[in-house]
């Protein structure tokens, strides 16, 4: 997101005003009303709050309103040099932490946990004890107690990014350890940071006015807003609102801290966001034409059938761009069909909005859609939904982010079983252990109450396999199933969701960027580019049947063990190449 | 001659060894394709190679010259090793426009560039990548994938190379980029007289650009040998297997 429009959203509206308008009272306060704040007229003194004094004055006559905003600039700048306090010290410490040899570094960290666990408030009375009640000191107070946290956070966000491979790729052109962290360290968390020390500065506001509340902060005859407020608490019962006004700057300065963090962060934004998502969900579907009758169940009906599908999202300025342009897809029962496509040619999509899954930002349009005889262009009943969870399987590219990892294995086998199937925990349970034991993973009991991490790739691919299997499955979406694998335990995936699919009689809609692999499983291969069937293909015979020259040049473009190795693969030519990737082949 | 020689390497991560004696060697001017599935260690030789992991054992030379160690000789000789990394995203600094990123690769050379000599260098190194050189100022996120693994292989050979080592430089590519990316590597080894050693799961691709073909599994080489005389009578059950399970079109996978 660029900084204008990060600036123009209402956190950073909200942010630019405040700051302004904060701004201007640190800088003219003390010019402008230092007369009616410090001047002691005492027979005006103890007054309630009226016109010429709107929040009354105080034991010596002083207008507490005036003394509210000249206090303003010594409260401010006492928080913001706090926060850069703890900001640069705590960059720096975090950052030297990552660069330090391992046992070194754990001692650092070592250290760092220790001032973590220690009461923050306590070690800002520890050291504003130790050097004197005096505003300076509550400073350094205050700043030095905050380097712990902010250390911390410098030092995990560092070490996130020191293990990417940009970073690698320095240490290998031999770029040393500062110019590391200058270069490509500091830069890449320094959105965080900037959001972090906004968020810093309205509690160290608050730390501040606490502390000269609690007399160890300012001293008189100087004040901030937490001494004015101190002095406003004896009377509040007398004149509230000589304490309610510090107070009202205090909260205000530190709403403004915050909207300044949200805008940093980008937050803002989320509006706009929101509201397409609100589009979205009061249109899931609207059908594009007048609604094709129901199909009737007949003996060839199709388990899963959607027509002329499009899909769109809204784009950032506001716009619509169709992903998926006119789609239709028609599923016999127990039929393999491919889909193969490239990145962005709507082949997940397309799957996708076949089993009812894309989120409300997809919006959707469809002549005809249905699954199983239940047609999901309508609100769906909760019995339509159960019909769902049982007969549709999902099997994802990566298991890792699919299956949930603070959830055990057979914790989310049984999930269909028990809500769906009504079994008892038990009988789930033993559904599940049959299920895992038939996508070939031994010792299935056990199993079950290991985590996904406890299992390699090849294995977790299977328990989804096996997850789709818990329920009966009609039909089985298999998106890129194999694609993190490797060839040998891909070929062990395939073999399991075949023999999946001839126990079961399910259908499978198998997604894949490879071609080979597609043929090498399925009946039938729709070949997609750019969000549209470019040819439909008999599995078998797509080296002899592809016409269309986007599906040839799939074929061509991928090498295989029988490829000439004199020659130059040949590659998509730029004015086949898909939208998206025209560019690419292009230079 | 061997431009790179990997000499009964062994690395261990704690107590597991991950690379266990393994010896290979690239011939000058040549490629040798590494394959093997995830966890082989096929990428942790590549890590050890250019020093990014400490070795438990064995050597690494680059010309005959030991690349291991802290000298200034070691340094020198990890730095005529350059890598290119497996994913084209998190491989170029997302805050760094590319021609800056590619110019501080320029380093690696050790010689000192001047300004324009260091811009002209860029130029000149995305020209041979067949990128706009007028892009140089672009962040990262304006390219494709496949664009920007050009772009970190144009970083790679900005250090002068005599060692291009590519780990898995294709499988997070779409599969007509791939064929592109493998071209160039291709067309650059014959121009630039580039040795090679290419890493991937994916014997096909490694078959396409490889003179030279190791098989490794659980950290060790299964067997070695001439790409056509490996595969045409492999000796091991293992490449065998591999071998198997290649996915040919219009033929339908047995049942595994």
């Amino acid at each position: 997101m660029t900084l204008r429009s990060r600036l123009l959203s209402p956190a950073g509206i909200a942010a630019l005003a405040g700051t302004a308008l904060f701004l201007l009272v640190a800088l003219l306060g003390p010019v402008l009303f230092v007369g009616a704040a410090e001047t002691s007229n005492v027979p005006e003194r103890l007054l309630a709050p009226s016109a010429a004094h709107p929040f009354g004055t105080d034991d010596l006559g002083r207008d507490i309103f005036a003394r509210v905003l000249v206090a303003a600039r010594v409260s401010l700048l006492l928080t913001l040099g706090a926060t850069l306090v703890s900001t640069v010290g705590g960059i720096a410490y975090g950052l030297v932490a990552v660069i330090l040899p391992r046992h070194v570094r754990r001692l650092a960290t070592g250290l760092l946990d220790i001032l973590l666990a220690f009461p923050w408030l306590l070690m800002v009375l520890f050291f504003t004890v130790i050097w004197g009640a005096s505003a300076m000191s509550a400073m350094f107070a205050i700043g030095i107690s905050g380097i712990p946290f902010m250390a911390r956070l410098v030092y995990n966000l560092a070490s996130s990014v020191s293990g990417r491979d940009y970073v690698r790729a320095a240490r290998v052109v031999g770029v040393g350890p500062f110019g590391i962290l200058v270069r490509h360290i500091l830069p890449n968390i320094a959105n965080p940071l900037f959001v972090n020390a906004a968020a810093t500065a309205s509690v160290t506001l608050l730390s501040f006015a606490g502390l000269s509340f609690l007399g160890l902060g300012v001293q008189a005859p100087e004040y901030d807003w937490g001494r004015l407020l101190q002095d406003g608490i004896t009377r509040i019962y007398v004149n509230p609102l000589a304490a309610i006004g510090p107070g009202i700057a205090v909260v205000l300065a530190g709403l403004v801290f915050t909207f300044v963090s949200e805008a940093l962060a980008g937050g803002g934004n989320g509006l706009r966001a929101v509201g397409r998502r609100a589009v979205g969900a009061v249109a899931p579907l609207r059908p594009a034409a007048a609604p094709a009758p129901r199909a009737p169940m007949a003996a060839d009906a199709p388990i899963a059938e959607v027509a002329d599908l499009r899909v769109a999202f809204g784009t950032a300025d506001g716009g619509e761009v169709e992903r998926v342009r006119g789609v239709s897809v028609r599923i016999a029962p127990g039929e393999v069909v491919g889909i193969v496509g490239e990145s962005g040619s709507g082949k997940s999509l397309t799957a996708m909005a076949l089993a009812g899954l894309l989120g409300t930002d997809a919006r959707i349009t469809t002549t005809a859609h249905t699954f199983h005889g239940i047609d999901m262009t309508r609100p769906l009943t909760a019995a339509d939904r159960s019909v769902l969870g049982v007969e549709l399987g999902m099997v994802f590219q990566d298991p890792l982010t699919s299956l949930n990892p603070a959830l055990t294995i057979g914790r989310q086998l049984t999930e269909v079983p028990e809500v769906h199937l009504r079994l008892s925990r038990a009988e789930a349970r033993e559904h599940a252990a049959l299920a895992l034991e038939s996508v070939g993973i031994p010792d299935a009991r056990r199993r079950l109450s290991q985590y996904p991490h406890q299992f390699s790739g090849g294995m977790r691919q299977r328990a989804m396999i096996g997850q789709a299997l818990t329920g009966r499955p009609q039909l089985i979406i298999a998106d890129e199933p194999t694609t993190a694998l490797d060839v040998t335990v891909q070929r062990q995936v395939m073999g399991v969701l075949r023999t999946a699919q001839r126990e079961t009689g399910a259908a499978i809609v198998f997604i894949s960027h490879d071609i080979a692999l597609v043929s090498a499983f399925c009946d039938r291969v729709l070949v997609m580019k750019d969000g549209v069937v470019v040819e439909e293909l008999d599995a078998q015979r797509i080296r002899e049947d592809a016409t269309h020259p986007y599906s040839r040049a799939l074929v061509a473009c991928l090498p295989d063990m029988t490829s000439d190795r004199t020659r130059p693969l040949p590659v998509i030519p730029p004015e086949l190449a898909a939208s998206a990737l025209a560019e690419e082949v292009g230079v | 001659m061997n431009a790179l020689e990997i000499d009964r390497l062994s690395v261990r991560y704690g107590r597991t060894t991950v690379v266990d004696d393994v010896s290979l060697a690239v011939p000058a001017g040549r490629t040798l394709g590494l394959v093997g599935e995830s966890g082989s260690g096929k990428s942790t030789i590549a890590a050890a190679a250019v020093g990014l992991v400490p070795l438990a054992g064995g050597e690494i030379r680059v010309g005959g010259i030991p690349a291991s160690g802290r000298g200034a000789a070691a340094r020198g000789a990890r730095r005529s090793l350059q890598l290119v990394f497996q994913d084209p995203f998190s491989a170029l600094d997302p805050r760094m426009s590319i021609g800056d990123s590619i110019a501080e690769a320029l380093r690696a050379t050790g010689r000192s560039w001047s300004r324009d000599a260091r811009v002209a260098r860029v130029r000149e190194l995305l020209d041979l990548v067949h990128l706009d050189p007028d892009r140089a100022g672009e962040l990262p996120a304006a390219f494709s994938g496949g664009q920007r693994q050009r772009i970190t292989i144009a970083r790679a050979l900005a250090g002068e190379p005599s060692v291009l080592i590519a780990d898995e430089v294709t499988s997070a590519l779409d599969v007509s980029v791939q064929g592109a990316v493998l071209n160039l590597l291709r067309e650059l080894q014959e121009r630039l007289g580039l040795s090679m050693l290419f890493i991937s799961h994916n014997l096909a691709v490694v078959r396409y650009v490889s003179d030279e073909i190791a098989v490794m599994r659980h950290g060790r080489i299964v067997e070695s040998g001439p790409t056509e005389q490996l595969l045409d009578a492999p000796a091991a059950q293992y490449t065998w297997d591999l071998l198997d399970a290649v996915p040919v079109l219009g033929v339908r996978m047995a049942d595994g």
